[in-house]
């Protein structure tokens, strides 16, 4: 098979399970206690950007668009595989979803223009914390293809016809099957691979991989956030029925309250 | 106009949460001077489906057919909402929040060089219009200027209730059948696969859903909970850490990443109520947790709690709901 070209966008955000916290102008979310991560569906992309790209000799290269930290996640994919990174240095919390489309487009154009082929652009289907669920569709748009949104795996097969790209995700009927040619943009899901962890031996290999540090093409628009807040604390109403196994008739007692137990014919 | 798109189930009947975006809209329409909302309706529409509607206020029901929509395609159909919101000429187009609905959206906002809202939850004012929506799986939120004309957004799922209007609306059904693009059908869906019967679908429609997390310790651990499904004819739920460690299978998390639920009783043994579990099951009715630590968010949180080992609890449980006569 043609070696197939990925590109992977990924997006540095807060690692939060707990408390949210924000920035005092509210127009970010505070990662600072917290950490930081990439998000779920964007590590799975990852992980199908190093397999498509491994399948067929091509290249995966990872990209973001975030402050100088953001590094540590172009680095966490190249140390699971990925063969190439770049970095759009830029506020990640000042671009809208227009302007990160139209931002990991130029690259896409630019490499192209340097005979690097990006066939194969994913991302994850929405971003851990603005939630916007639109940045794959806009760039589709922009460069003018195919998207597939929400895709759990994503594979790339040989045709008499060329190369053809087989997305599966899961829709409102079923799993369904998307069958598209090069070049196109998917969108993924978790749920389909599992990511791998980075072994030693990939994250010495990874820090001696270049970064390519580009700066924005055009000052961002941004999303049009006024801004942020944390709903109100909802106060425990909690009943505690008891501790341990002898909790159990008062627990059937509140089944029995809800209606959801079926009365059988048969006594036990 | 404020145009709607209603979503339809295996039976032609619109969605809870489509019913819920058209309550948005008519919402939206009584703050301005009482513009007409329409709904937008890709496939057949039955005279229960039209009745529905026009209890709900729907002044025209928008059908899409025609070979080019039968088979689902994100640009496709975003095309013909758009044909459908020309020849209309609807300033505000939204849809529910979900996977399709989000899609959607974003396909007709880029085509129509505006912003896109994702889960709104309510609006603060018509001009400007500003949405308030759910960002980081609706631990925060987000307030957002939509400016541009159409402005387009989804609903976030119970962010309102679903009720019919006052006065119903004549929903008299006009047909389209728009011809789209060859390049709006490249990506478009070949084969749609039936789900098993234990498939995500059975666990977002479900009445009980009993959860699983960390705290059943093992893959081999699971006989307990899923004999409690069982008997509140439920279906199970885990948390990602369970799918993460290959105990259950990815179309049974619960959460941002995984199903959002919405039962009448959600019993989670032994998840601590993370913000990305709880972003997938805050809308349950009642929760009763079953954990060993009284702490835990997910206790906190619920209506009801027990308390300890959940190894120890859920048998107990179980022997109860047998010794009172019930069967699953
Ligand atoms: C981007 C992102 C997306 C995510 N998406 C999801 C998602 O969709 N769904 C999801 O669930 N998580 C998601 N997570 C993970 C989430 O942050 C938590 O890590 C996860 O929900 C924790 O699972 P848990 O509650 O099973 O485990 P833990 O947090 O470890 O909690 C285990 C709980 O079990 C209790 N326990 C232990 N032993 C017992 C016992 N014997 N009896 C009774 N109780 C016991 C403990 O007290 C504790 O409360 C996501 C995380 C990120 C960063
Ligand atoms: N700053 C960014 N840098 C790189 N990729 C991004 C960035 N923001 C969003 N993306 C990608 O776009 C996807 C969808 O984001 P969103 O539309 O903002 O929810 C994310 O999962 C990422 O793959």
């Amino acid at each position: 098979m043609a070696s197939v070209g990925v590109l992977v966008c990924v997006k540095r955000v807060p690692d939060i399970t707990e408390e949210v916290a924000l920035t005092e102008d509210g127009q970010s979310v505070d990662g600072r206690r917290a950490g930081f991560t990439m998000s779920a569906h964007e590590e799975c992309a990852v992980e199908l950007a190093v397999q498509v790209a491994g399948g067929s000799d091509g290249e995966a290269t990872v990209l973001t668009i975030g402050d100088a930290d953001a590094v540590e996640q172009l680095r966490n994919a190249l140390a699971v595989g990925c063969t190439a990174a770049t970095h759009v240095v830029g506020e990640p919390f000042a671009f809208g979803p227009a302007d990160v489309a139209r931002e990991i487009a130029a690259v896409v154009r630019d490499h192209e223009s340097a005979g690097r082929s990006h066939d194969l652009v994913l991302l994850g289907n929405d971003a851990a914390d603005s939630g916007d669920f639109q940045v794959g569709i806009r760039l589709a748009y922009e460069l003018g293809r195919p998207v597939v949104n929400g895709a759990s795996t994503v594979a790339v097969e040989d045709t008499p016809e060329g190369p053809v790209v087989v997305a599966v995700g899961e829709g409102p009927e079923g799993q369904e099957t998307y069958r598209m040619p090069l070049p196109a943009v998917v969108t993924i899901r978790e749920g389909g691979v599992e990511p791998r962890y980075p072994s030693v031996p990939g994250r010495l290999k990874a820090k001696k991989i270049p970064i390519e540090e580009r700066q924005p093409t055009a000052e961002p628009a941004g999303a049009s956030r006024v801004r942020m807040t944390l709903p109100p604390p909802t106060p425990s109403a909690v009943q505690i029925l008891g501790e341990g196994p002898e909790a159990a008739p008062a627990v059937v007692d509140v089944l029995e309250k809800l209606g959801v137990l079926t009365p059988g014919k048969v006594a036990p | 106009m404020i145009l709607t798109l209603v979503e339809t189930d295996l039976e032609g009947a619109a969605t809870e949460v489509s019913l819920e975006a058209v309550t948005f809209a008519r919402d939206l329409s009584a703050a301005g001077n009482g513009v007409p909302v329409d709904a937008v309706v890709i496939g057949d529409v039955s005279e229960e489906l039209r009745g529905d509607l026009a209890a709900y206020g729907v002044r025209t029901v928008h059908q899409v057919g025609g070979d080019d929509v039968a088979a689902y395609s994100g640009a496709g159909w975003a095309s013909a909402i758009l044909t459908v919101r020309e020849a209309a000429g609807s300033v505000v187009v939204l849809a529910a929040g979900t996977d399709r609905g989000n899609e959607l959206m974003a396909h007709v906002a880029t085509r129509a060089g505006a912003s896109m809202a994702a889960n709104v939850l309510t609006f603060s004012g018509l001009a400007p219009f500003v949405v308030t929506r759910q960002v980081v799986g609706g631990a925060a939120l987000e307030e957002m200027n939509l400016h541009q004309r159409p402005a387009v957004f989804t609903v976030a799922g119970h962010a309102v209730e679903a009720k019919p209007a006052d006065v119903a609306g004549a929903a008299e059904v006009v047909a389209h059948s728009p011809t789209i693009a060859p390049e709006d059908l490249v990506a478009r869906v070949v084969s749609t696969a039936e789900p098993a019967p234990d498939e995500s679908g059975a666990l977002t429609a479900a009445k009980v859903v009993v959860g699983a997390g960390r705290g059943v310790g093992g893959a081999e651990k699971f006989d307990d909970v899923l004999e409690l499904t069982g008997l509140l004819g439920g279906a199970l739920g885990v948390s990602r850490v369970v799918t993460s460690a290959g105990w259950r299978p990815h179309h049974e998390q619960v959460g941002q990443t995984g199903s959002r639920i919405s039962p009448d009783l959600y019993v989670p043994c032994g998840i601590s109520g993370a913000i990305q579990h709880w972003a997938g099951c805050s809308s349950a009715k009642t929760i009763l947790a079953i954990n060993s630590d009284a702490e835990a968010p997910m206790v906190t949180r619920a209506t009801y709690a027990v308390i300890g080992d959940l190894h120890e609890i859920v048998p107990a449980i179980n022997a109860e709901i047998r010794r009172r006569g019930y069967v699953g």
